[in-house]
C-alpha cells in the first residue's frame, strides 16, 4: 500500500506539515512570554506619558472597565484604563475613536484627570495623508500637546473648534479635517466624562 | 549552471540576477515598506534569513520529496520559517515588528523565496544553496535599503531615522538630518514615489551595466589584434 506513489506523496507532505507546525510551535513557547511583556510594556510607555507613573500607584494597564457610548466616543465598546492613588480616582484614559478623520478612523488616547482637565491625548493608529494630517502625530509635530491641560471652561466649550472654525486649535496648512475631527472627538470624550466619569472608578463588587 | 562557481553566485546574488532590480520579485514589499532605510533593512534582513533556511532545507530534503509535491512542501516550508521570524521579530525587535506589521507575514508571498527554492536549491548541494540564499538575501537586502535611503533623504530629509528600533539605544545617534529647512519632497514617501524610485535605481544599473560592458569589449579588442599577429 504504501508503495503507492499517492500514498507516498501524501506521507512526505504530512510529515513536512508536522515539522512545520513543531517548529512555529516551538517558537511561539520561547517566545510568548516575551511578546506580551513587549506589549504590556509599550502600553504602560504610551499611558505613563499622559498619567505620571508617580501620581499614581495602581496596576493602570490591568485595571480597565468597558463602556458603551458610540456617540461620544466613537465605538460600540471603549476600554478605560483607570489610574487611582490610595484608591481614589486620578485619571481615566479613553481609547476614544475620532469616526470622521479624512481616510478612515483614528485611534486616540484621551486622558482625563479627575477634575476634568486633560492630562494630554495621543493619536495610537491613522491612515491620514503623509506629510499632511500626519502631523497629528506626537513624532511628527507638536500639535497633539496643544490639548495639554484643557477642559471644557478652558477653552469655553465654544471654542472648542480649531481656529478656521474660531476655535483656538490650529489647524495645518492642507489639512484642517483631520485635525477638526480630532478636537471634535477630544471634547465628545470630556463631555461622556463630566456626564459619566464618577461611575468609571466603581469597582464591580466594591 | 551547476558548474558555476561560489564567487560566481555571490555575483548573481547581489548584481546581475538580483531579484529585485533584475528579476523584478518580490516588488509587493519593497515598493510598500522602503519609505525609510530603516524599514527596507529590517523587511530585507527577515527576507534575507527566510531565503537562507528555506534553501537550505529545499537542498537538504531534495533528493526524497517526490515531485508531485514538491511545491506544496516548500510553501509548508517557507511559511513555517516566516512564522518563527514573525514571532522572533516581535518578541525581540517590538517596535520594528509594529512598523513593518502585515509585511512580514508576507514575506510568504515573496516568489524570489520560492522561485530561488524552485529554481536552484532544489537542484544543488547544501553548501552552494546555502551561498545562493545568502547573496539573494544580500542583494534585496542591499535593493530595498538603498531605494528606502533614497525615499527618505527625498522625502523627508532625514537618514536612518528611528535607527534605534533595530540597533538598539546606540544608534539613536545615527540619523542623519539635511539641515531644518528642508522639509522634504511628499511624493517621495507615497506609493508614486517607490516606483519612480525602483525606475531609476533600474535604469542606473543598467547604464553601469552597459558602461562595464562597452569597457570590457575596448579592452578585449586590443588583444583581439594583436593574437593573429602573435601566432
Amino acid at each position: 500500500m504504501i508503495k503507492h506513489p499517492v500514498m507516498l506523496a501524501g506521507i512526505v507532505l504530512f510529515l513536512f506539515a508536522v515539522a512545520g507546525a513543531g517548529l512555529v510551535a516551538l517558537v511561539h513557547q520561547q517566545t510568548e512570554a516575551r511578546i506580551i511583556a513587549n506589549e504590556r510594556l509599550a502600553l504602560l510607555k504610551q499611558l505613563n506619558a499622559l498619567v505620571p507613573a508617580q501620581s499614581i500607584d495602581n496596576d493602570i494597564v490591568s485595571d480597565i472597565t468597558t463602556v458603551s457610548a458610540p456617540d461620544r466616543l466613537g465605538a460600540k465598546e471603549t476600554q478605560v484604563y483607570l489610574g487611582r492613588k490610595d484608591g481614589k480616582p486620578v485619571a481615566a484614559v479613553f481609547t476614544s475613536i475620532v469616526p470622521d478623520g479624512y481616510s478612515g478612523p483614528i485611534k486616540l488616547l484621551v486622558a482625563v484627570r479627575v477634575d476634568g482637565s486633560l492630562g494630554g491625548v495621543r493619536v495610537i493608529s491613522h491612515k491620514e495623508t503623509p506629510g499632511l494630517g500626519d502631523k497629528v502625530e506626537e513624532r511628527k509635530s507638536d500639535w497633539i500637546y496643544s490639548f495639554d491641560n484643557k477642559s471644557l471652561v478652558n477653552p469655553p466649550s465654544a471654542q472648542w473648534k480649531v481656529k478656521r472654525d474660531g476655535g483656538v486649535f490650529d489647524q495645518f496648512t492642507g489639512a484642517t479635517v483631520t485635525p477638526r475631527s480630532i478636537v471634535h472627538a477630544v471634547k465628545n470624550t470630556l463631555i461622556y466624562f463630566r456626564d459619566r466619569g464618577g461611575s468609571l472608578f466603581q469597582k464591580p463588587g466594591t | 549552471m551547476a558548474t558555476s562557481s561560489y564567487g560566481k553566485l555571490i555575483t548573481e546574488g547581489l548584481w546581475s540576477n538580483n531579484q529585485a532590480l533584475v528579476a523584478l520579485l518580490g516588488l509587493c514589499p519593497l515598493l510598500a515598506v522602503t519609505n525609510t532605510a530603516v524599514n527596507g533593512l529590517g523587511l530585507g534582513i527577515a527576507t534575507l534569513v527566510v531565503i537562507t533556511l528555506s534553501n537550505a532545507t529545499v537542498s537538504i530534503i531534495r533528493n526524497w520529496v517526490r515531485p508531485e509535491v514538491r511545491l506544496p512542501v516548500f510553501v509548508l516550508v517557507i511559511a513555517s520559517f516566516v512564522t518563527a521570524v514573525e514571532l522572533s521579530m516581535n518578541a525581540w525587535f517590538y517596535e520594528l515588528y509594529k512598523i513593518l506589521g502585515i509585511f512580514i507575514p508576507l514575506i510568504v508571498t515573496n516568489c524570489a523565496i520560492i522561485g530561488r527554492a524552485e529554481a536552484f536549491a532544489s537542484k544543488n548541494s547544501l553548501g552552494r544553496s546555502l551561498v545562493d540564499g545568502v547573496a539573494m538575501g544580500l542583494g534585496f537586502t542591499l535593493a530595498l535599503t538603498v531605494l528606502g535611503a533614497m525615499r527618505e533623504i527625498i522625502g523627508l530629509g532625514t537618514l536612518f531615522a528611528q535607527a534605534d528600533l533595530m540597533f538598539g539605544d546606540i544608534a539613536s545617534g545615527m540619523t542623519l538630518r539635511l539641515g531644518d529647512d528642508f522639509k522634504g519632497m511628499l511624493l517621495a514617501i507615497l506609493p508614486p514615489g517607490a516606483f519612480i524610485g525602483l525606475g531609476f535605481m533600474i535604469a542606473l544599473k543598467n547604464i553601469i551595466d552597459k558602461r562595464l560592458t562597452k569597457t570590457r569589449q575596448a579592452e578585449a579588442l586590443p588583444t583581439a589584434g594583436t593574437e593573429p599577429a602573435a601566432g
